[in-house]
Parts: structure tokens; sequence; C-alpha cells
């Protein structure tokens, strides 16, 4: 756990260099999350007073979009696309095995903290469907077994 | 030797990065010279990642790629296991009119100098030389209509913005490209950058606007960092400065943030809820200034538009769509990708000549066209004409042009349930008809799951609702595919009542 005066200025410091944008909060949760993981409900009122809006809107704003999380995910993130050309090439056979695998279902971390299950809806890879990210990286064409194969290469 | 492998999403998906560097590490072993360019995607994701070979001054193709492939690229080509020919002759590729995409997966997409080089600048230099007014009436005359599936001419949309006064205005590109079967917008944004950004600073001079934003949604990784590239190598070399410049932002996975009002607010860092319309974005739009709200196709259409004048591009197509349109198809596909092509094509021809039907060898039973808003069509309708008034006649929509193949394993009455499901997970909350709808529709469509057929009458009551109260067209299109289910594939929806019985 970082220390909080760390963490306090390490915000400072995200707040001062995207203040000037036009619009600025959606790129300052962005940084902000990419250096903790998430969004610290310590920034909130940080971030509130220094765009001069209320605690109420920031916190609305961070709830609003899925991408942003209150709390850290697992040390791996699998988001496995639930749209429908992935459905139409069987995706959710994908889903299924994969949940059993992990133990959990959408939403949810393992209980190691190494995998958290997401859902995503289209990640522009519909004709190589199902698609995946993992941590970032894009799989096509999965199939039952190789998500099986996927989520152990994640785990090592 | 010179090789291409594309960067694009596709590519990398399939394996494209280890493709990528075993070429480079087997040509250092080798002691062989090779160029390697990170091209975008051809469109042919079936053959993704796709390797181009220079052969005598024609480009090659071997794919799909494995890492048991690389070596045979230093060998005798023709006899590689994987060799397509020249790329340019492949069917796919020649029964093309590749106008908006005439650059994508042939070029270097970070190569301003062969951007230049395949004709790239020449739409903006000919709108510097022109009045505003002269620019807005070139694109209305090309008869452009928003690409992103309203479907409204791009050239009035900017004529209320040029002839606004106010001291600010802006450009929005929306890159929010959340449809399922939608890839167009991604796959230019990666493959030719700086055909967005020549649309957008076109746009600019037409409107008046200095400044511009491109709204790319968060899923999109590799076009969030293409573009940022090309905006940086763009700036540096003097095609965006003073007169008009850009920045890119990034979404956060919210799919009602693809309606331009939603958008706007998301840009602006509120919540992405739908404003109430009047007043339009064109008139009071980011920040309340007036702007221009475009897809990423509608304005990287504008440079050949301006290059090559409006009666060229609107001579393509039929009816009142015209010029070009990428068909984008997928799901359950043999030949899944990109194929622009001039509106007209049946559905049936798009199905079943360009995309062989499905990839498990089945009939197909439904194409839903336009994403998760767009009506699912059975066969029946194939003979239906690829435009917007073609497709509104037979109650649906082209949208974004996305096509999802379904074989007839698919379950009508499941695919209805999600559709109301996914519109009660992104519903923004603003209006009731979509915030409540969406749950009682799930819940209704279970009921006729259990086969209670009573519950029919109710559905379509809810769905009239929801078409006709709703603020946009999430909650107002949600009824397309599940009232298109209901009407066009009933077995699906009988059999969970005989079933019950």
């Amino acid at each position: 756990m970082l220390d909080s005066h760390v963490q306090s200025d390490r915000i400072a410091e995200i707040l001062e260099a995207h203040i000037g944008l036009e619009g600025p909060l959606l790129p300052i949760l962005h940084a902000i999350q990419a250096e903790f993981g998430h969004v610290p409900e310590s920034a909130i009122p940080q971030i509130a007073a220094a765009l001069t809006i209320s605690k109420a809107e920031v916190h609305g704003v961070i709830s609003f979009y899925h991408d942003f999380r209150e709390r850290p995910a697992g040390r791996h993130v699998l988001k496995l696309c639930r749209a429908e050309a992935c459905q139409a090439a069987f995706g959710n056979s994908v889903a299924e095995r994969a949940k059993q695998k992990l133990g959990i279902d959408w939403h949810e971390t393992t209980p190691d903290g190494a995998v958290t299950l997401e859902p995503v809806f289209c990640l522009g890879l519909c004709a190589c469907g199902p698609a995946a990210m993992v941590d970032g990286r894009l799989v096509g064409m999965l199939t039952p077994k190789s998500v099986e194969k996927l989520i152990d290469e994640v785990e090592k | 030797m010179r090789v291409w492998l594309p960067l694009d999403s596709f590519a990398l998906a399939m394996g494209g990065e280890e493709v990528a560097r075993a070429i480079l590490a087997e040509a250092k072993a080798r002691g062989v010279e090779v160029t390697l360019t990170r091209n975008g995607s051809r469109g042919m994701a079936w053959l993704e990642p796709l390797a181009e070979v220079e052969v005598n001054g024609v480009r090659h193709g071997f794919g799909p790629m494995t890492l048991a492939d690389v070596p045979g690229l230093f060998g005798d080509l023709a006899a590689h296991p994987k060799a397509l020919g020249p790329v340019e002759e492949l069917g796919w590729m020649k029964g093309q009119t590749r106008l908006t995409f005439a650059r994508v997966g042939v070029i270097d997409p970070l190569s301003l100098a062969e951007y230049r080089a395949h004709g790239g600048l020449e739409g903006l230099d000919k709108a510097r030389t022109m009045t505003k007014a002269q620019i807005v009436a070139e694109v209305t005359d090309s008869g452009l209509r928003g690409r992103g599936g309203a479907g409204f001419p791009t050239g009035i949309k900017w004529k209320t913005v040029s002839e606004a006064k106010a001291d600010r205005k802006y450009i929005v590109c929306n890159a929010d490209e959340g449809d399922s079967a939608t890839f167009a917008d991604r796959m230019l944004m990666e493959g030719d950058p700086f055909t967005l950004i020549e649309g957008m600073a076109i746009a600019g001079l037409a409107c008046g606007a200095t400044k511009g934003f491109v709204y790319i949604r968060s899923e999109y990784p590799v076009a969030i960092r293409v573009m940022r590239a090309a905006v940086d190598i763009a700036r540096a070399e003097g095609v965006l400065g003073k007169a008009f410049d850009m920045e890119i932002r990034v979404g956060a996975g919210a799919y009602v943030c693809g309606e331009e009002t939603s958008l706007l607010n998301s840009l602006e860092g509120k919540r992405g809820i739908v404003r109430a319309k009047p007043p339009l974005p064109a008139l009071e739009g980011f920040m309340g200034k007036p702007t221009v709200v475009n897809n990423v196709i509608s304005l990287a259409s504008v440079p050949v538009i301006l290059a090559k004048g409006a009666a060229f591009y609107k001579d393509f197509g039929l009816g009142r769509s015209r010029g070009t349109i990428p068909l984008q198809i997928a799901g359950n596909v043999k030949y899944g990708g990109l194929y622009e092509t001039a509106f007209g094509l049946t559905l049936g021809e798009i199905v079943d000549r360009i995309a062989g039907g499905c990839f498990t060898d089945r009939p197909v039973k439904a194409v839903q066209v336009g994403g998760p808003l767009g009506a699912y069509f059975p066969r029946a309708l194939f003979d239906t004409p690829f435009g917007y008034e073609e497709f509104a006649a037979k109650d649906g929509l082209i949208g974004h042009a996305g096509l999802t193949l379904f074989d007839d394993s698919a379950d009508m009455l499941a695919m209805a349930r999600f559709a109301m499901e996914f519109c009660a997970i992104e519903s923004c909350g603003k209006c009731t008809p979509c915030r409540i709808g969406s749950t009682r529709g799930v819940e209704t469509l279970d009921r006729l799951a259990r086969g209670d057929a009573d519950a029919i009458p109710i559905l379509t009551d809810l769905c009239n609702t929801m078409k006709l109260g709703s603020l946009c067209a999430l909650g107002g299109f949600t009824p397309y595919p599940v009232m298109s289910a209901l009407t066009h594939f009933p077995d699906d929806f009988a059999r969970a009542k005989e079933a019950a019985e």
C-alpha cells in the first residue's frame, strides 16, 4: 500500500498535468487508474477541489463508466466479449468454460487474487471471434479448450 | 527484401506480433536484410496474420501465418504452403471499390511520406483554395450521409455549424464504435490515421473550427496508440497546427457514449447521459459551442470527395444512398472482414457470395444488420438492397454497416432477450422507456421463454413505447432486434410454448 502522502502528491501531479484540458475529468481518472490500478476513494475530494465540482459529481462520473474501478482488480484481467458477433461464433460456450475453470462469475476475482473476469461488449474483432483481451493483449477465435490454455498461461 | 505484416488488431489477435518478431529473427539468423512494414489490415480477417512479400514489385500474400510458416518466406515463395498469389488479384480485393479504405493495408500507417505518395493531402490542399461555402457545397453535393448509423446528410450538418456565429467551434469525431459486428472505424484508425486527420482538418476549414477531438473507445488500444502517434507526426509536419489542431480522447467503456450528445457530455467530463434535442449539437454542442459530431468513416470519406470531386463520389450507390459503404461481415462467417463497395448489393449477395455463409457450413438462419440495435433478417428478406431507405422499408436499418451471421443453431428468443439485457446494462438512465422498459423487457421475454404466450402483446406494446418514447437510439432501436426476432422467427417463440405444454 502506498503511503497516503505519496499517493496524494502523485494525484496532485496528475491534476496539475491535466487541469488545462477542456473537459479534463476523464483523462484525469484514466491517469489515476493507470497509476494506482483503481481510483482510490481518497482521490475524490482532491479531484473535486481541483475542478471546483462536488464530490458527488466526481463519484457520479466514476460510477457511471464501466472502466473505472473503485477497488483494485486481480493481478490479471480477462475480458471476454459477450456481444452478438462473438455469441454467433459460440462465445457463450467459451465464457461458460472460463467461469467453470476459474470458479467465478462475471465481475469476480479468483480467491488468490490472480484473475478478474469481466464481460466486454465488443473489441472490434467480430470477424475472428470469440474474442478476448488479457491484460491489454488481444486474442481471437477462442474455443472452450483454448480459453482454458489461456487461463493456465495467465495464472502461471 | 520487403515484407509487410499488419499491426491491425485482427492480426494481433491471431498472433501477428509473434509472427512479426519471428520474421525479424529469421532474417537476422539468415543474414538477410529485411524491411518490415507494419501495415493496416487488408480486411480479410480469415487470412490474418497476412504477410506480404514483394516479388518483382508485386506484393504477394501469405496467410494465415503461423510461426511454422515463417522460415518458408525466405525460401521458394511459390512453393510456400500459405501462398495466395498477388494480394490485389484476390477475389475479395478485386470485387471492391476502395475509396475510403484505398490506403488501408497498403501503406505504412505512420508514414506521412507514403500517405502523400498515395494521394493523401490532395483533398486538404484543394480545400485550402476554396471558401467555406464551397467546401460545404462539395460535401453536400457528394450525397455523403452520416456513416455512424443515423444517415443524416453530412453537408447539411456542416452548413449549420459553418453559418453559426460563435467565438469557438469544434469538430468532434465519434470513434466510440461500440456496435458488435463493426470494426471499420478501428481498421481505418489503425491502418490509415492520416485520412481521418485530413478529413477533420477539412471539416475545420469548412466550419471555421480550430479544434478537434477524436473520442475513441477504450476497448481499442491499438487504434488509440496509432492515432496518438499520427497526431504527433501531423503536428510536427505542419498538417496540424495553429489553423486546426486536435486531441485524442479515450472513452471509459460506456456503450451509450456512441450517441452524440452523450459523447459530448463524456468529453466534457460528465456522466455520459443523453441530452434532449433541441438544441442540436451543431448549434450548442461541446461546451455549448457549435460542434460537428461525425463518425470516423464520414470524416475519412471527405478527403477523397474533395480530391476527386462530389460527382465522382456521388456516381456510386443507389437511390439516396450515395458513394461507398465499408461492409463489416462478422459472426459465424466463413469469409469475414471489411468489404468496401457501392451501396446496392443485396443482402443475399453479401451473405452468400461474398461472405460464403457460415464457418460451421450450416444454413444461415439470420443476419443482424446494423449492430445490437439492428434488426434480424431472415433469408426471405435477402433480396433487400443495401441502402438506408431500402432497409428502413423492411423495418430494419443499416446502421454502421455491420452484419452478423448466425447459423440455424441460433435461438432467436435468446437473442431478443440479450438485446433487452444489453439495453438494461448500457442504458444511461435519463429516459424512462429505456431505463425501465429494458428491464421489463428481459422479464417479459423470460415469461415467453417459460411458454407464456400472453406475454407477446405486452412485449409488442412495450417495444412500441420504447420506440416512440425514448430519447435516443439505445432505447428507441432496441425494439428492432426484439421485434424482428419475434416477427421473422415465430417458431423459436412457439417452441417455448410447446415445451411448456
